[in-house]
């Protein structure tokens, strides 16, 4: 199991230092695709082998291999196979060739980054993935080197360095907290924090816990910490949006979750559960309100990104079997879907060269094939069935409902609706609507771009119909070690 | 408990130091010029050096030694070289046009160390530490923090935001050496080293700015907006 958990970031760091090497663009690119590829498959059997074996910590505790953090490790691993596989063909389209190998090197020091972060047995190690995430992805943001994506590439790099010192503040806290009950010198680790937690000062474990979650909170895009988010998913690569979206905020809102269990367990999970949950809304209304006026047609799937997460926080927030599971089914779908739709959105904005939904037009005749995997993806990702994410997001409803939280539930459900209505209409307007002048051709996409699309929807189909039974118990075990009563 | 045990010098060195590191964040958001920004910080990080070393000393942690060392030198004198090129590169000696004017702002951080006192006191009694030197710590833990995000809020320039991102860090360095001195050494280590890494990305970006934004004032890049 550990050398499998291994392997998984090993094959990106061979990658990088490989990349570092023999500076060829082909052979960096081939080489991101096959770490990538290794990732992914040593990635695929760790919730198996967890939910057979059990969770374990190798390495005197620094690593650790739970269902929580195996299930997260393989949504980031497929998210950056896709989009691996996707940069192909869409670098090749910007015309950077001899900055390449610099651009995979970075790429998969993100995947390492991210596929570390849930590995960590330590908080304040897991602090330190998150802040090495944000270091390598604000140069991949900033990559294309024109004004805006500069000037989002420091937007970020500000924000989520301010958000997340507060939660190392948060961590500290939770240390010192800790110390009262284990002695000033113990071994900073879930477990260990988790063992204490009974015992410790409340008041203290809820400023922790606060802290905590308006720290990575910035990172995970929640509203009102999300505002570097839509810069930087709109002004990256798109195969870099894609891992943003899809892997990065994943890996951060595990942190929460983790923490949110020690506040459970030190007895003011009433509170923290209540502040998530209205982070969650809020999200939604703040997403609502920016979809449905958007022009831009990679910040629509950013503010998407910012619905999603508020419907995990939502899902956490809940608590219980149905919420926990519809959060971590959500987690998956969201991945594929996400990168699905900025796969869309790159292939789109490139062939037109334009960002602004108002100017792209009849996609659905310039591309049959393309257009109709992005227009399914839409589709899917606004909740409706018969895709994955409206199972997940029936779950969180019910999860909702399960734990008597009226308010929120309809508040969420109000939220869904308004945004499938607005983000569904930029479709109609780019696929329906005839503009006047168009003044040339789109340009043709290649197969490297197609195919990661077609990757993404077909098991985004499957799960919709088929929630396995083993996933199920799988989750239903992850909320009972999470401890999501109250 | 360690902060009840301390002897009455120790306390008071402590306290000390963490008043002085207090009163040079105060520098930093009172002055115009960019270079003196540099040098309080670079005093800052030596006095938490020193804190440190003492912290080791008294409360019998040899391991704060090493730390002491590194935050000496990585602190104290890396990184405000590297600033200190950086703000050479840029050639704006002085903060431009202040939302916040220096006076202004030193009442607003006044206020804040009021408010950052009002919750280390809530906290200590809570904890039964009322009268010990966790009020302190805290309470410059706090206090440093807002005055970092003030300085992030109301500052414009991207090396005055860079230096208030340390604040924040000093600020939670400073006050985990007092409160959590037995917090595990390769942590702190590696907070260390992250650091170098941060301020190098950052001169990195600061240069892409230069080059390709035409201006390294927060103020001028609003291109990005709904």
């Amino acid at each position: 199991m550990l050398s499998l958990a291994l392997v998984t970031v090993l094959a990106p760091a061979a990658a990088i230092l490989l990349i570092g090497v023999i500076r060829h663009p082909r052979f960096a690119e081939f080489l991101n695709l096959a770490a990538a590829a290794i990732s992914f498959l040593s990635a695929l059997p760790l919730p198996l082998l967890t939910a057979m074996r059990g969770p374990h910590v190798f390495w005197g505790g620094a690593i650790t291999v739970d269902r929580l953090g195996a299930w997260v490790q393989l949504c980031t691993s497929i998210v950056y196979l896709l989009s691996s596989i996707y940069a192909v063909g869409y670098m090749r389209m910007l015309g950077e060739e001899e900055r390449l190998p610099r651009f995979y090197a970075l790429f998969a020091g993100f995947g390492l980054t991210t596929l570390v972060g849930p590995m960590m047995n330590n908080p304040g190690l897991y602090w330190i993935a998150i802040e090495l995430t944000t270091l390598v992805s604000t140069f991949l943001v900033a990559f294309e080197r024109a004004a805006e994506a500069i000037e989002a590439g420091w937007k970020y790099i500000i924000v989520v360095s301010g958000g997340i010192s507060l939660a190392l503040l948060g961590t500290v806290l939770s240390y010192w907290n800790g110390s009262f009950v284990l002695g000033p010198r113990y071994d900073m680790t879930w477990a260990s924090l988790a063992r204490a937690a009974p015992h410790i000062d409340p008041m203290l474990a809820l400023l922790s816990f606060l802290l905590v979650l308006i720290g990575f909170g910035t990172k995970v895009g929640l509203a009102p910490m999300h505002t570097w988010l839509p810069d930087a998913h709109s002004e990256g690569p798109a195969p870099v949006s894609a891992m943003l979206s899809g892997a990065l905020l994943n890996t951060a809102m595990i942190g929460i979750v983790r923490y949110l269990s020690l506040a459970d367990r030190a007895g003011v999970g009433r509170v923290s559960h209540g502040v998530l949950i209205a982070l969650g809304v809020f999200s939604l209304f703040v997403a609502a309100l920016f979809i449905v006026r958007q022009e831009g047609v990679k910040r629509l799937m950013a503010y998407s990104s910012v619905e999603h997460m508020g419907v995990i926080a939502l899902g956490f927030g809940f608590g219980g079997p149905f919420g926990v599971a519809g959060a971590l089914y959500h987690m998956l779908n969201h991945s594929l879907n996400k990168s699905l739709m900025f796969f869309g959105a790159g292939n789109v904005m490139r062939s037109y060269g334009t960002k602004e939904i108002g100017r792209i037009s009849r996609v659905g005749v310039h591309f049959p094939v393309m257009g109709a995997l992005w227009l399914a993806g839409a589709v899917a990702i606004t909740g409706a069935p018969p895709f994955g994410l409206f199972q997940a997001e029936f779950s969180t409803l019910r999860g909702g409902l399960a734990t008597g939280e009226v308010f929120p539930v309809v508040a969420m459900a109000v939220l869904l609706i308004v945004i499938f209505i607005g983000f569904l209409n930029h479709f109609r307007i780019m696929y329906y609507e005839s503009v006047a002048s168009q003044a040339e051709e789109p340009r043709a996409v290649s197969t490297w771009c197609v195919a990661p699309m077609w990757c993404a929807l077909v098991p985004l189909l499957l799960l919709g119909f088929w929630w396995p039974n083993a996933l199920w118990n799988y989750f239903g075990t992850i909320a009972h070690v999470l401890g999501g009563a109250r | 408990m360690v902060l009840t045990q301390l002897g009455p010098l120790a306390a008071s060195i402590f306290s000390l130091i963490a008043i002085a590191s207090l009163l040079l964040s105060f520098v930093m958001l009172g002055s115009h010029a960019l270079r003196h920004y540099l040098y309080a910080f670079g005093a800052q990080s030596w006095l938490i050096a020193i804190l440190s070393a003492s912290v080791g000393y008294y409360a019998n942690f040899p391991e704060l030694y090493l730390i002491a060392i590194l935050t000496f030198l990585f602190r104290g004198l890396l990184l405000p070289y590297l600033l200190l090129r950086v703000v050479r590169r840029l050639a704006v000696p002085r903060e431009p046009i202040e939302i916040l004017r220096p006076s202004s702002s030193l009442v607003v951080g006044a206020l804040g160390v009021v408010f950052a006192l009002a919750v280390a006191h809530n906290i200590s009694a809570e904890l039964n530490l009322a009268g010990t030197i966790a009020v302190l710590a805290l309470t410059v833990m706090l206090s440093m923090k807002l005055i970092g995000f003030l300085i992030l809020a109301a500052r414009q320039e991207a090396v005055s935001q860079i230096l208030g991102l340390l604040i924040l860090e000093n600020g939670i360095f400073l006050g985990s050496q007092i409160l959590v001195p037995g917090m595990p050494l390769l942590l702190e280590v590696v907070i260390l080293f992250d650091l170098l890494i941060v301020v190098v990305c950052f001169g990195v970006l600061v240069r892409y700015l230069m080059a390709h934004a035409g201006t390294t004032s927060s103020r001028e890049l609003r291109q990005l907006v709904g």
